[in-house]
């Protein structure tokens, strides 16, 4: 119920703002991953170094990454109600996720995204 | 003031108020929270606490000029403000005027994982995005302690509410922050530890079947507060707090005099009758015509073009009206050129304070110069006679600084508590006239006579009191009875 909501917030939100990025193609095993940060506080800097990383190890060629500076859109923290910063959003494979923290503890963001291998 | 001040420079420096329109908590805080800092608003589920911050965020936009932000944790937009609108509150309208700013914050724990150090820049932004928006003067946390259920890490969410706290106080914000009540403390996450400056608790309890809510001010850093429980009430118009005005007794005592609609007793008040802004209080049997000399008094009070408000508790408007025709009183016409007006309540439909409160509103929308209310009796029959003087004392009070003139009928029985009811009661009154029946010879006959009037050398005959068809009169003076012998028996 929630996520749909949501999801539908966010793609209004995408029409406006990443138009531009929208994949046509929706595969299910796509990663499109929004990093909200507030300016390059420590925190920040991690999560994105972090986030890279595991991606780069995990999802190799089928994901992308957005970084949204909410300093400079603060405007876009509604529609994804960002409370927490860094928040990684999983925007797709759907149902929206949400992982809070400088995603030091790469366990709980390999959880959090649903990245456990299908071996 | 017992704290210590940091600042010993500015002693009597009065600590200035933002005001919340909502009538009644403005006396009562001397002129609103304070401004610039944050007040917490607690209490339990259904106490009036979330009404209450939007309408301190509705007025501020409306009357004061001043917009304001409401971070909801708990409503949506659209259910916010479908909850206000009943009250006349178009919060639509103030969101497209940008004098108001509505963000709904969801926290869906379910959806949501933990994974290192954050903090919670993202409600800061989102904030401060909202406040720069619409020029925000004020601010609502509704209810903060919703992020308690979507945070696990309370001690970053601890202290990140202290600094959002402080990042109000130091935007200049007045903020109103609320807080479900604990079971052992004020507030369920202790959120009144953080705030400093000025906690209201609100309280809906239950008594009797009757429901009463009421309001305290737990504290107020700075100001002199009443530390009562005041009763407040929510009906179509929000929320109002009876106020405790004139607590030093220091109403303006007027000379001018008001005639009690029947001349001969004018005559017996040194011609002139009551004292403007006095109570007056009127006891007797049944049957001895206390409502034919109340609506007397009001009939004679709409005659000069003065307004009058009646509040009837045992009778309906039209059973008065029908009643008064037979003494001669036609009312009808006074209500259609709108002095007169009626309220008609049931003492039981609503608690002793709901009854303050609500006949409070009604005099600041009718603005009467006097008011009637006919008759007391059943209020105390509703609850104890402390309550009843307590209430009374704050009613007659408040009558006195509006100088309205007031009339309190009460019924008594010989011998009975009802007797020391009015004795109680009749330490407040100004003037209190005793109505009674008496069969000298056989023949019935009512009798009136001034037992007390302050300030004026009143008549202390009897005299017979006639109700017809021509309406009240005195009769001639009664000599074989004689008041002391009364008061003090029977």
């Amino acid at each position: 119920m929630q996520t749909s909501t949501d999801t539908k917030k966010s793609s209004g939100l995408k029409k406006s703002s990443a138009k531009k990025r929208q994949p046509k193609a929706s595969r299910s095993d796509f990663f499109i991953l929004r990093l909200y940060i507030a300016g390059q506080t420590p925190n920040s800097v991690t999560a994105i170094a972090n986030l890279k990383k595991l991606c780069e190890d995990k999802l190799k060629g089928k994901y992308r990454i957005e970084v949204v500076d909410l300093l400079e859109k603060p405007q876009l923290a509604r529609g994804d109600q960002i409370i927490a910063i860094p928040t990684l959003v999983r925007r797709l494979p759907p149902p929206v996720k949400k992982i809070i923290g400088n995603l030091s503890k790469t366990e709980n963001v390999i959880v959090g995204l649903d990245l456990q291998p299908a071996r | 003031m017992p704290r210590a001040n940091p600042n010993p420079k500015v002693v009597r420096h009065q600590l200035s108020k933002t005001p919340t329109g909502i009538q009644g908590l403005d006396e009562l805080t001397g002129g609103g929270l304070p401004k610039g800092r944050v007040s917490l608003v607690c209490g339990k589920a259904g106490c009036g606490k979330s009404l209450l911050a939007m309408e301190f965020l509705v007025h501020g936009a409306v009357r004061y000029g001043e917009p304001g932000v409401c971070m909801n944790f708990e409503e949506t937009e659209e259910k916010l403000a479908a909850n206000v609108a009943s009250l006349g509150f178009d919060l639509r309208d103030l969101t497209k005027r940008k004098k108001l700013m509505i963000d709904y914050v969801f926290i869906e724990r379910s959806q949501i994982t933990e994974a290192g150090e954050y903090n919670l820049d993202g409600l800061f932004i989102r904030l401060a995005h909202a406040v720069k928006t619409v020029k925000a003067k004020r601010v609502v946390l509704d209810s903060v302690q919703a992020l308690f259920a979507g945070v696990a890490d309370t001690a970053i969410l601890r202290s990140e509410l202290q600094r959002l706290f402080r990042w109000l106080e130091d935007h200049k914000l007045t903020a109103i922050v609320t807080g479900e009540a604990g079971v052992n403390a004020l507030t369920r996450h202790g959120l009144e530890e953080y705030i400093a400056d000025c906690v209201i608790a609100l309280d809906h309890r239950v008594t009797e079947q009757i429901s009463t809510r009421r309001m305290r001010i737990v504290k107020y850093r700075g100001t002199a507060h009443g530390t009562d429980e005041y009763p407040f009430l929510i009906d179509e118009d929000g929320i109002s707090v009876m106020p405790i005005t004139s607590l030093a007794l220091a109403h303006r005592a007027l000379t001018d005099r008001v005639s009690t609609g029947i001349p001969a007793m004018d005559e017996m008040m040194e011609g002139k009758g009551f004292f403007r802004g006095s109570s007056v209080l009127v006891t007797g049997t049944a049957g001895t015509g206390k409502s034919s000399v109340a609506a007397n008094f009001a009939s004679a009070a709409c005659a000069r073009g003065e307004r009058c408000l009646y509040f009837t508790f045992e009778e309906s408007p039209s059973q008065i009206l029908r009643n008064m025709h037979s003494v001669g009183l036609n009312l009808e016409r006074w209500i259609n050129k709108r002095l007169l007006y009626f309220n008609a309540m049931r003492p039981t439909t609503v608690g002793l304070e709901g009854h303050l409160a609500a006949i409070h509103r009604l005099i600041g929308k009718v603005r009467p110069s006097i008011v009637v209310i006919d008759p007391i009796t059943n209020l105390v029959a509703e609850s104890g006679t402390y309550d009843v003087k307590s209430m009374l004392v704050r009613l007659v009070d408040f009558l006195k600084v509006e100088q309205i003139t007031s009339m309190f009928t009460n019924l008594t029985f010989a011998g009975d508590p009802q007797e020391r009811t009015a004795a109680a009661v009749s330490s407040l009154m100004d003037s209190w006239i005793v109505l009674r029946d008496s069969k000298p010879n056989g023949r019935p006959r009512r009798e009136l006579y001034i037992l007390k009037s302050r300030g004026m050398a009143h008549s202390r005959e009897v005299r017979e009191l006639i109700v017809s068809q021509r309406g009240i009169e005195l009769g001639m003076v009664l000599k074989d009875h004689t008041v002391a012998t009364h008061v003090a028996g029977q």
